[in-house]
């Protein structure tokens, strides 16, 4: 359900380190909680975030939520498929419902965050 | 019926109940020196046709359009208003509906707003536009935050020719925000295109333009635009009388990516200032950073065709701090009476009375043009409102006119430097040439008793 790999932050985000560079999404279980996600609004590549400040929205039915950022850095990606696409985040938002990856200036911020049993207890499901 | 609510004997009984003697010990908190201590010195009561009366004279103490010849508009125009208009507005259903917070239990007010959205984008071409704003001031400083937050930028440029108290409002809402307000002047009346290619750079988030503007002159629009998206800024078009667009090329066809406009003139009456009705609309790719909100046609679980609430997840009641718009309520009553107004005319009825009040303003601009004294100060084309340079100051000329029953236009002296001698004046399709040829003669006569003076003074 959540993989060990990834960190997870308290705001609901995860962070997965690739190569250096880390992808970021949002958990299976805030998608379940927002709902059918309507849109996903993203910030332009070469955009710098900051560590657990907003860098985007995820709008469902429900309601509009800020996105964190798990760490500090630049964005070098961004999921284009979202802007047509964006329930993928419901169905799959561990993998393709990814958001954004970062080139990250400080990867010591990804100790701060949670690992995958931490999580679960934080949303009481360890 | 009584209007009294309590009886001696309910008094009694409620001060048994809580505890107390006399009614005076519940005020025992407030010192002695600030307390009354007789009753007040009310007059005996009246009866029913005494108070309306009473109120009827204090009433027609007030000068207006009903009464007077109004030359008045400069946001505010007298435009014929169907009855046909309020007698629907003004049905009990729509009357006491406030603004949906169980939206879907109001498919009638839904609907209405959705129609109402629909004829405003006809009107202005453009993609989108929400349910109503507060104002044209209002809503052109909403669109200012809009294109903030769309641009990433935060400076805006806006032309002095925009309507005054619409650029301080704009400056009110903004300034908290750290959103930086560059004025730029006008020449001759209009905004010119050099003047904003200078004011623009990288930096800017948007230029605002009126058109027609405040003088009643129109606007280069589309070069403006041009200028703007070159340095990728917005356009933001604000318009105080949206009924022009019956005869001028609409906003979203000039290159407007946000159009701000004061929907008074779209069946509400002068209503002395207000309520009055903000539209915004903007390009379809825009509207998650339109403020307030948007009624959608959607289908039911049966199929069935309904109306939701599309657009309100950023407003302020689920986002607080982070929301696109800290508006709460809107003007729906206004937009709904927009809405009948529009569907009652039709494109062609708006057309008509775009012609009439633009063909009645040039009948009035060519008299007062030939009379001794008297000139039009701007020579770029204008629509239904000009500037008068007049013999002596504006406002003595206004309060002149004034005694002779009419709303003669609006002194500029107060509100741009060097314009003393400055009166916009206005003119709708309410206006009978008649009204028009006695306004002429009475200014006639104001310039004319300035030249005896000056005669005067000469001897």
């Amino acid at each position: 359900m959540y993989p060990t790999d990834y960190r997870y932050s308290t705001e609901h985000e995860w962070a997965k380190v690739e190569d250096g560079r880390v992808r970021v999404g949002i958990t299976k279980f805030a998608a379940d909680r927002l709902s059918d996600i309507v849109y996903v609004e993203l910030p332009p590549v070469g955009t710098e975030v900051s560590f657990m400040q907003p860098f985007g929205v995820v709008e469902s039915v429900k309601a509009a939520s800020d996105l964190y950022a798990p760490v500090s850095g630049k964005v070098v990606e961004v999921n284009d498929a979202l802007k047509e696409r964006p329930e993928i985040v419901g169905t799959d938002p561990h993998g393709e419902g990814w958001m954004i990856v970062v080139e990250p200036s400080d990867p010591s911020e990804l100790e701060k965050l949670m690992d995958a049993a931490a999580y679960q207890k934080h949303i009481g499901e360890g | 019926m009584r209007y009294i609510p309590t009886t001696p004997e309910q008094r009694e009984h409620m001060l048994r109940t809580i505890g107390v003697e006399t009614i005076e010990e519940l005020f025992t908190d407030i010192p002695a020196e600030v307390r009354l201590d007789r009753p007040l010195a009310l007059r005996p009561a009246l009866s029913d046709p005494e108070v309306l009366t009473a109120l009827r004279a204090l009433a027609e103490r007030n000068g207006h359009a009903d009464r007077l010849v109004c030359f008045l508009g400069a946001g505010a125009y007298d435009h014929f208003v169907p009855p046909a208009v309020w007698q629907l507005a003004g049905r009990g259903e729509f009357l006491t509906a406030y603004t949906p917070y169980q939206a879907e239990l109001m498919q009638g007010e839904l609907q209405a707003a959705y129609e109402y959205q629909t004829m405003v984008c006809e009107l202005l071409a453009m993609d989108v536009a929400n349910a109503s704003m507060y104002d044209g001031a209002s809503a052109l400083a909403e669109a200012a935050v809009m294109a903030r937050d769309l641009a990433r930028r935060d400076r805006v440029v806006v032309s002095r020719a925009v309507h005054p108290e619409y650029r301080k409002v704009l400056r009110t809402y903004t300034e908290p925000l750290g959103i930086r307000i560059d004025e730029i002047g006008h020449t001759r009346g209009v905004t010119t295109t050099e003047d904003v290619r200078r004011a623009l750079d990288t930096a800017a988030a948007a230029v605002i333009v009126q058109h027609p503007n405040f003088f009643g002159c129109l606007e280069d629009v589309q070069a403006m635009g041009e200028a703007a998206h070159s340095v990728g800024a917005l356009l933001i078009v604000a318009t105080a009388d949206p009924l022009a667009f019956g005869l001028l090329r609409p906003p979203g066809a000039l290159g407007a990516d946000i159009v701000a406009a004061e929907g008074q003139p779209l069946g509400n009456h002068l209503n002395f200032g207000g309520p009055y009705l903000g539209i915004i609309a903007t390009r379809r790719e825009f509207v998650r950073r339109m403020p307030g909100r948007l009624v959608g046609a959607t289908t039911d679980a049966d199929g069935r065709r309904g109306f939701v609430l599309t657009l309100q997840t950023r407003e302020q009641h689920i986002r607080r701090e982070r929301a696109t718009s800290n508006i709460c309520t809107n003007e729906a009553l206004n937009a709904l009476a927009a809405a009948i107004y529009l569907s009652l005319m039709g494109p062609d009825g708006v057309r008509r009375v775009a012609e009439s009040c633009a063909r009645k303003a040039h009948y009035l601009r060519r008299r007062i043009a030939a009379l001794d004294g008297f000139a039009i100060a701007f020579q770029a084309p204008t629509f239904h409102e000009f500037v008068v340079r007049t013999p002596r100051p504006a406002d003595t000329v206004a309060r002149a006119l004034l005694r002779e029953g009419f709303l003669g236009g609006l002194p500029l002296g107060s509100l741009y430097r060097g314009m003393r001698n400055h009166l916009l004046v206005s003119v709708t399709e309410s206006r009978t040439r008649e009204e028009m040829d006695r306004f002429v003669d009475a200014l006639g006569r104001v310039g004319a008793r300035r030249r005896r003076q000056a005669v005067v003074t000469v001897r």
